[in-house]
């Protein structure tokens, strides 16, 4: 297991050096130019070539990747062009709030979607099931944004029940911190649950057809158990891989949530420093997501074990 | 016909045969409606001049942001006038959104159908060379575990910014991300198939590298890449939508239903319209795809139903 | 779908029982045009760190509520007979953050850093032969010529703005930016608390010593009423307005034209016209490359633009806008009306007329538009009609601003990454006459992006700059604007106003060229 575990990390370095290589090479070939962003409205071309000089931008290509590269390998991240700060304290400012997000988001799809989806599939065919399918395909259907604006307009506008914007730190106090996450969380949650939902069904589905649940259902096991202890257990390997490709892919619905609802997360600092051309800042944090993403998968196989002990590493 | 008929069976088995397969198709109601209302998007896509527009570029500061309904009298060149009906008002320039939201299916359909095909086309490419020539698939794999290993939408927000904004770059960006996906399933598919004893069979017997993959592997690739590539077109129409919300998408010359409703975004509860209508027609074509590629995969790939 | 109910129902009943957050009432939640991410307003002229600058430094001179230079940190000035050496005695108790006293030194040291960047600063430090600090109270200026420039440009009101900072700042290399926010204005930036992206937070300065007057203009007294300002990071306009309403946060400094009308509509919110002089919007040719190198093509889209299209497509609402010609503001006093008859009136004939006349071959213009600032995105396609009509032809390329600002001021062919045109605005506070307008600046490769080269033009801003007597002022100005029609360095699209959007319970916010955050009061 533990040699297991270190040889899929090992093979992911070179997918990370990959992922380095590429977003370095992608933003050095843009053609907008951080210096003149940097030196201001009516800088005088002197002065943003002088700005050039001071970011090292005018040095040649792959100096400029070896001497990045030179300091991650430091585990220096090396400091943001605009914010004058050093990248590894601000990704770590804006970490709360991405986690908070991403972990309530997932609580809910999960705690939403894993009943919804049993029950679709335990009345396969009836109008419960075709409800269930249909609301989810529709949930797919709208972008993130359309349902922020449509829960803000409904929750926080028109019942007044959250706040409208913003982010609250945990140590501010857990009311405040949860009153303000629930309705940004509620929205990123909808595609969450309509995929897991839909997952759920097919999965249970499968099982539920499977000659050991009509052994246990003609043993007469009370339903409910069949459900949960047989049918749910056997049909999680596929559930588990679809939260995990969902909680890697939630950077792109966090950069959207984060925006409408102006939380000081991961989503929008990555966004603030692509428009700004902020090469550095936004080297460091695709490679962090790409990093979670390597990690998520590969506690996605671990759990594979726990739940079918016929997978072994 | 081909040298070893016997050999080719199998192939051919796993899919219906040809004439009745849009019969099998049809005769499902979820397909039948996906397809249906696709076809409706697209006529009124490519008829969108004659089903009585205005340019959906022509700007008139004068009449902004009216609420659908409003009238308002157009002169000719040669002095004439006519009353035209903006059926769903103005945008904050004065564009009759209608004619936007009816060209805008133009656009939003081309991006649909060529991220879905160049991400089949790329994805299929790389796929078979990375499953078929040894050497090659190391390297390809990891540079696809590369490129999914980077969050798709960051990976569109950058290919973006490599380009003048335009159809062309964000077709790219939402192209790139499509594609590690496709390399995956392909690759896959042809190392289960080369393992099946017909095409060792095929193998021994001689038969070249082209040959075998037109008649055996490719035929294996077909339904599933099709699934696929509904699924890819449903979440282009939704990606170009975000990439004009976070202010990168088309240029706004270029009216799509994702740049209409990001800039009627900001008034939505004063002007609801510039993002109810290019909204309700996004909606209900990303609904359509989904039930096609549903229904598609119903009917070709039963292995995969209720994914 | 029940389930989806029964959590909802849950989560509004765990809503329900959490009380209204509930923050000090002395703390005012402001969402201001732009986040705040450089804070060196000597090194940027960005209009966001010029505000950022009013909160925690102060200036030796400002501008009262009528345009007039007034003492600020200083407390007295002699001039001599001959109108070259000044004397400045600074106010008693004026104390920087760290505690420390304000030191005659310290201003000189600032004085030099904001000239090394500042435009109308240079202009200044032509005249000046020297300045030396005398006591810890009093430094000199000798004169090599008389010139208004030195007073009017310490009272310089909007970017750059001359802040007084500690000597050991203020030696920083002007090119690069300061890492010590020490000020000696009314606020103290609380550093620790400063979040890119999120917010920036002051608080009161308790040894701030306000002078006696009135608060006038950027003038008098700068009395804090508030404990504590946080300026939010809220980049959605929709939202930011939203949160206005609800009362989660006190005052928006820019609101969107379009969601005026929601803001009108509501009782407890009230729009605030606090700068009378509004802005300018403008259009830049790049005189460098074909075909605005041709004065004749550029005196083309004098005749073919006009100001009204642009400010309904953008502003919409005429309470908020004015089309004026004049290049010096309309309600300055260096406005004017010479030498602009027959202009800005999409006289698309005499457009095509002249054009024809200058040979142009019909090639695209690259027409630079940014398409996520709310107050410019309009302005591309307008432009690109009224040119079309006009006889040109046109490329409009989109982007985001900061690609056009990156853009902007490469000298390429505009097919090589290069541009022809571009749109932007100016707070009208920074183009009041002929030398602190950067844009009739035709000093060629001095001048801003855009490049223009005019020898008499720049004649013209040398005999403004030695002028003192205003009525002379006046009439140099005149002769700039009647220059101006034959080279057209820009073209001037017309005049705007963006009230600040309050809650009504915001009182006290001044008149002024920048907004500013003393005297405002926030009443329970």
């Amino acid at each position: 297991m533990l040699g297991y575990v270190l040889r899929r990390l090992a093979a992911s370095i070179p997918v990370l050096a990959i992922v380095a290589v590429l977003v370095f090479l992608m933003l050095r070939l843009t053609p907008g130019d951080p210096a003149a962003v940097i030196a201001g409205d009516n800088a005088s071309s002197e002065q943003i070539a002088q700005v050039r000089h001071q970011l090292g931008l005018d040095q040649p290509l792959l100096v400029q990747f070896l001497i990045w590269i030179g300091n991650l390998l430091q585990g220096n991240f090396g400091e943001s062009f605009f914010f004058k700060k050093s990248i590894g304290d601000l990704i770590l400012g804006r970490v709360e709030p991405t986690l908070s997000l991403a972990a309530a988001t997932m609580l809910i799809a999960v705690c939403v979607a894993i009943p919804l989806g049993v029950v679709a599939a335990y009345r396969h065919g009836s109008w419960l099931d075709r409800i269930v399918m249909g609301a989810s395909v529709l949930g797919f259907s709208v972008p993130v944004f359309v349902i922020g604006y449509g829960m803000i307009y409904v929750f926080a506008i028109t019942l007044g029940w959250f706040p409208v914007q913003g982010y609250q730190p945990l140590s501010a106090g857990f009311g405040g911190y949860l009153h303000r996450l629930v309705l940004p969380a509620l929205t990123l949650s909808v595609v969450y649950i309509a995929l897991i939902a839909r997952m759920t069904r097919a999965s249970v589905l499968e099982v539920l057809n499977e000659d050991y649940i009509r052994t246990a259902r003609a043993k007469g096991q009370v339903e409910r158990k069949i459900l949960f202890r047989h049918a749910l257990k056997n049909a999680a390997v596929p559930i588990v891989t679809v939260v995990g490709i969902g909680i890697a892919l939630l950077i792109g619905g966090v950069v959207v949530t984060e925006s409408v609802f102006a939380i000081p997360g991961l989503g929008r600092l990555t966004v603030d420093a692509v428009l700004a051309r902020d090469y550095p800042t936004i080297q460091a944090l695709i490679l962090l997501f790409s990093g979670v993403y390597v990690l998520i998968n590969l506690l996605i196989d671990l759990t594979y074990s726990l739940f079918d002990p016929r997978i072994r590493h | 016909m081909s040298a070893e008929p016997t050999l080719l069976a199998p192939a051919v088995a796993t899919l219906p045969p040809p004439r009745t397969l849009p019969a099998r198709l049809l005769r499902n109601p979820v397909v039948a409606l996906g397809t249906g209302f696709l076809l409706l998007m697209a006529l009124i896509g490519a008829f969108a001049p004659f089903l009585g527009t205005l340019d959906p570029t022509a700007i008139n500061p004068a009449t902004r942001n009216r609420p659908p309904g409003f009238e308002r009298t157009l002169r000719a060149e040669d002095g004439s006038t006519t009353t035209f009906r903006h059926r769903m008002g103005t945008d904050s320039l004065g564009r009759d959104v209608y004619s936007r939201v009816l060209y805008g299916a133009r656009v939003s359909l081309v991006i649909a159908v060529a991220v879905a095909t160049i991400a089949l086309a790329v994805g299929l490419l790389l796929g078979l060379v990375a499953g078929y020539i040894r050497p090659l698939d190391g390297p390809i794999m990891r540079l696809m575990d590369g490129l999914m290993a980077i969050p798709g939408i960051l990976l569109a927000i950058a290919v973006v910014s490599l380009f003048r904004a335009g159809l062309p770059a964000v077709i790219a960006a939402i192209v790139v991300p499509e594609i590690p996906r496709v390399v995956r399933l392909v690759r896959s598919i042809v190392l289960s198939v080369r393992e099946e004893p017909y095409v060792e069979a095929a193998v021994m017997a001689g038969t070249r590298l082209p040959q075998l993959m037109a008649r055996h592997i490719l035929p294996n690739t077909i339904a599933p890449l099709i699934v696929q590539g509904t699924f890819i077109a449903a979440s282009a129409i939704l990606v170009e939508a975000v990439l004009s919300f976070l202010g990168i998408g088309i240029p706004p010359e270029i009216p799509s239903w994702g740049n209409i409703m990001a800039e009627g975004r900001n008034l939505f509860r004063v002007y609801p319209h510039n993002i109810l209508y290019p909204g309700i027609f996004l909606g209900l074509t990303v609904l359509a795809v989904n039930m096609l590629g549903d229904g598609l995969r119903d009917t070709l790939d039963p292995k995969m139903t209720g994914r | 779908m029940a389930f989806r109910r029964s959590v909802l129902g849950l989560v509004a009943a765990t809503a329900a029982l959490l009380a209204p957050e509930c923050a000090p009432a002395q703390t005012l939640k402001a969402v201001m045009h732009s986040d705040v991410k450089i804070v060196d307003p000597i090194w940027t002229t960005a209009y966001i760190v010029r505000n950022h600058g009013y909160m925690i430094y102060d200036t030796l001179f400002a501008l009262d509520g009528n345009g007039e230079v007034k003492p600020q940190m200083v407390d007295t000035y002699t001039v001599s007979p001959d109108n070259l050496t000044y004397t400045f005695t600074l106010r008693d108790g004026l104390k920087w953050h760290d505690g420390k006293p304000v030191t005659a030194e310290d201003c000189v040291a600032s004085i030099k850093r904001w000239a090394a960047r500042d435009s109308l600063g240079q202009k200044l430090m032509t005249f000046v032969e020297g300045m030396t600090a005398d006591d810890a109270q009093r430094f000199t200026v000798k004169l090599k010529s008389p010139t208004g420039l030195l007073l009017f440009g310490l009272a310089k009101p909007s970017s750059n703005v001359p802040f007084m900072m500690p000597k050991r700042v203020a030696e920083t290399d002007p090119n690069q930016q300061i890492s010590d926010f020490t000020g000696s204005g009314p606020f103290v930036m609380k550093a620790d608390e400063w979040k890119p992206g999120d917010k920036i937070v002051y608080t009161k300065f308790k040894d701030y010593k306000p002078r006696s007057e009135p608060a006038s203009g950027l003038a008098g007294g700068k009395v804090v009423k508030v404990d504590r300002v946080e300026w939010l990071a809220i980049s959605d306009q929709q939202q930011a307005v939203n949160a206005l309403l609800a009362g989660e946060i006190d005052l928006i400094e820019q609101p969107a034209y379009d969601l005026i009308p929601l803001l009108k509509g509501d009782a407890g919110v009230k729009l605030v016209d606090y700068n009378p002089l509004g802005l300018q919007y403008a259009m830049r040719p790049n005189h460098l490359i074909k075909p605005f190198d041709n004065p004749k093509v550029r005196q083309a889209l004098t005749y073919a633009l006009n100001q009204t299209d642009f400010l309904q497509a953008v502003v919409g609402d005429p309470d908020y806008y004015k089309a004026c010609k004049a290049l010096f503001v309309c309600g300055s006093p260096m406005a004017t009306d010479k030498g602009m008859d027959g202009l800005l009136e999409s006289n698309f004939a005499k457009s095509k007329q002249l054009l024809k006349e200058a040979g142009y071959d019909g090639t695209p213009i690259v027409l630079l538009h940014s398409t996520d600032l709310p107050t410019l995105t309009n302005l591309g396609p307008v432009a690109k009609q009224l040119l079309e009509k006009g006889g040109f032809k046109v490329d409009m390329q989109s982007s985001d601003w900061q690609t056009v600002v990156s853009r902007r001021v490469r000298k390429d062919p505009a097919d090589k990454g290069g541009w022809n045109l571009m749109n932007t605005s100016w707070v009208s506070a920074d183009i009041l006459n002929p030398v602190m307008s950067s844009f009739v600046n035709m000093s060629c490769e001095k001048a801003p992006f855009g490049w223009p080269c005019d020898a008499e033009m720049e004649k013209l801003r040398d005999d403004f700059a030695r002028e003192v007597d205003p009525a002379k002022q006046k009439a140099i100005a005149e002769a700039v604007q009647t220059r101006w029609r034959e080279v057209v360095p820009y073209i001037p699209l017309g005049q705007f106003y963006i009230p600040i959007a309050a809650r009504k319970t915001v009182t006290g916010i001044l008149t002024a060229a920048a907004p500013v955050f003393w005297n405002v009061e926030k009443k329970k």
